[in-house]
């Protein structure tokens, strides 16, 4: 059916059996080497039935303020505030800063001298302005996601072809209806990138906001489990922060795709 | 139609000063107006005295330089070890399609949970010195250096590998002598997204675990209520970190060049 691996490799079922079969031996080694020999003490990784009753403990009766439901919420509501705050005000900003060579010049020394500084860097800032309570969460994840919108709205903008913009020029069209029909659309695959790694930058904070000093949150059951000395609880906690981590990255893509649908075509031709 | 019309040195030049201006005129305005007191805003001048005294007067149990030491020690062991490892098993990756289906899923796994969740294993496992924050540093600097380096190498011409092994060359020297060089592009440029994330990582390790450099003292800077050191902290975290950038874009000049000479 196949003359080669290679073959059998490149179907669907193929990729997909790999990655399952490469998924259960790392399971199965885990196993062996926490729960059948003892070669990895428990205390320093955990063994696999723990982390499933750990997962049962906090699901049902809720570890650290709350069941996992709640701390999975919690996060993701922060991280949807702060990311959908900052892309607002981010991408228009690249997109001006991208078009009107004024207005770099502009802002431009205020960006450079605020972007150097790593958006962790500002939690503690965060705390001393707005205390442990979720709006200094919102303003670190805001500072995180905002640089890279800022940052590839802008190179795309002036990624547009420049004849496209003269030809919008010589065609009258300006204002609004530029940024609809030119500006937006000709930026729009540099804009998602941006996007994605404001996500991912959001979450990288959250967390570490959270591990400061939360009540909810994911990184408050990390904090909390590793001061009960407690791996499975922490391994849990990592497990839902890369679930929830791909989810969104997941569902950022879908929106992409029905966002651009000439890309897709692009490629299908 | 601004971005089509033509702007001179000297507007650019107005332009630039007027965004500097503005941007400390706010917030002397802001700390002026005591928006907020100024233990909590401090003046932008106070800032940059802070910074000087804290290079001679030592807070969180050491200067200035002496955190920063700690800070780029631990760097140096979690980015060299990310990079050491990353860039090999990117290009391995890269030539042998088995390491590559094996190591993919597991990567892919691993990808999505944030460097600084690693927090609390790498406390567990290598506690707070240097091991600990080197695991969570090589946690976010190790993706980059890997994906960089295995896209350079699939990138190669087919034809230079056939070359290769029409030559007789083996897999190890195909790997240094055709796959490394033409790669080097991408890893150069995965290594500076890596170098970024790392010092991000590094700033959330100490944050967090750490007992001496940067991250530590702007947290203490914190607990003290002491505005003025954490934002000399953040000042100089952020000026490091440009220079590790300036420093990799260097060298990255420097080995391009080269290679356009041969």
């Amino acid at each position: 059916m196949f003359r080669s691996t290679d073959d059998f490799f490149a179907t669907g079922i193929g990729r997909f059996a790999t990655v399952l079969g490469v998924l259960l031996v790392t399971v199965l080694l885990w196993y062996v080497a926490t729960t059948v020999t003892g070669f990895i003490d428990a205390n320093r990784l955990p063994r696999p039935v723990e982390v499933w009753q750990s997962l049962q403990a906090i699901a049902t009766d809720g570890y650290g303020n709350g069941r996992l439901h709640q701390h999975v919420l919690h996060s993701l509501k922060l991280v949807a505030m702060g990311f959908a705050a900052a892309v607002s005000v981010g991408v228009p900003l690249g997109l001006a800063m991208g078009h009107s060579k004024r207005i770099e010049a502009l802002i431009n020394p205020a960006f450079l001298l605020l972007r150097p500084i790593p958006p962790l860097a500002w939690i503690p800032l965060a705390i001393v302005w707005l205390g442990l309570e979720d709006a200094s969460k919102i303003l670190v994840i805001f500072v995180a996601a905002f640089v890279p919108s800022v940052i590839n709205s802008y190179t795309g903008v002036r990624n547009i072809d420049k004849p496209v913009l003269e030809a919008a020029q010589m065609l009258g069209i300006r204002g609004f209806s530029l940024v609809r029909e030119v500006l937006v659309p000709g930026a729009l695959p540099m804009i998602f990138t941006g996007l994605r790694l404001s996500l991912q930058a959001s979450w990288t904070t959250l967390v570490a906001a959270e591990l400061i000093g939360a009540l909810y949150g994911l990184g408050s059951i990390l904090n909390q489990a590793a001061q009960d000395i407690y791996p499975a609880m922490i391994m849990v906690a990592m497990i839902f922060v890369g679930i929830c981590g791909a989810a969104t990255t997941w569902l950022l893509g879908q929106f992409e795709r029905r966002a651009m649908p000439w890309q897709q075509k692009s490629v299908l031709q | 139609m601004s971005a089509l019309k033509v702007m001179t040195d000297r507007e650019r030049f107005t332009l630039t000063c007027v965004g500097t201006a503005g941007f400390f005129g706010l917030w002397y305005l802001a700390a002026l107006l005591q928006f907020a007191p100024t233990k909590f805003l401090p003046m932008p001048h106070q800032v940059l005295m802070k910074l000087v005294q804290l290079c001679s007067e030592p807070f969180a149990g050491a200067v200035l330089p002496e955190h920063m030491w700690a800070s780029l020690k631990r760097y140096a062991m979690g980015f060299g070890l990310a990079a050491s490892v990353g860039v090999p098993l990117g290009l391995l990756m890269g030539r042998f399609r088995w390491l590559d289906r094996v190591v993919t899923p597991i990567f892919d796994s691993l990808r999505f949970i944030a460097p600084v969740a690693w927090v609390p294993f790498a406390a567990l496992w290598f506690g707070t010195g240097i091991g600990g924050p080197t695991l969570i540093i090589f946690a976010g600097a190790f993706p980059p250096c890997l994906i960089n380096s295995y896209r350079g190498a699939k990138g190669v011409e087919v034809r230079y590998l056939e070359a290769a092994s029409m030559l007789g060359i083996g897999s190890f020297r195909t790997i240094t002598d055709v796959l490394f060089p033409a790669a080097v592009p991408s890893i150069i440029a995965g290594l500076r997204i890596g170098a970024g994330l790392g010092w991000m990582s590094l700033v959330g390790a100490e944050l967090i675990v750490a007992n001496s450099g940067m991250g530590y003292m702007i947290v203490k800077g914190q607990s003290a209520i002491a505005t003025d050191i954490v934002m000399a902290g953040m000042i100089a975290i952020g000026a490091v970190g440009v220079v590790i950038d300036v420093a990799l874009r260097k060298l990255e000049k420097r080995l391009l060049r080269h290679r356009q000479q041969s």
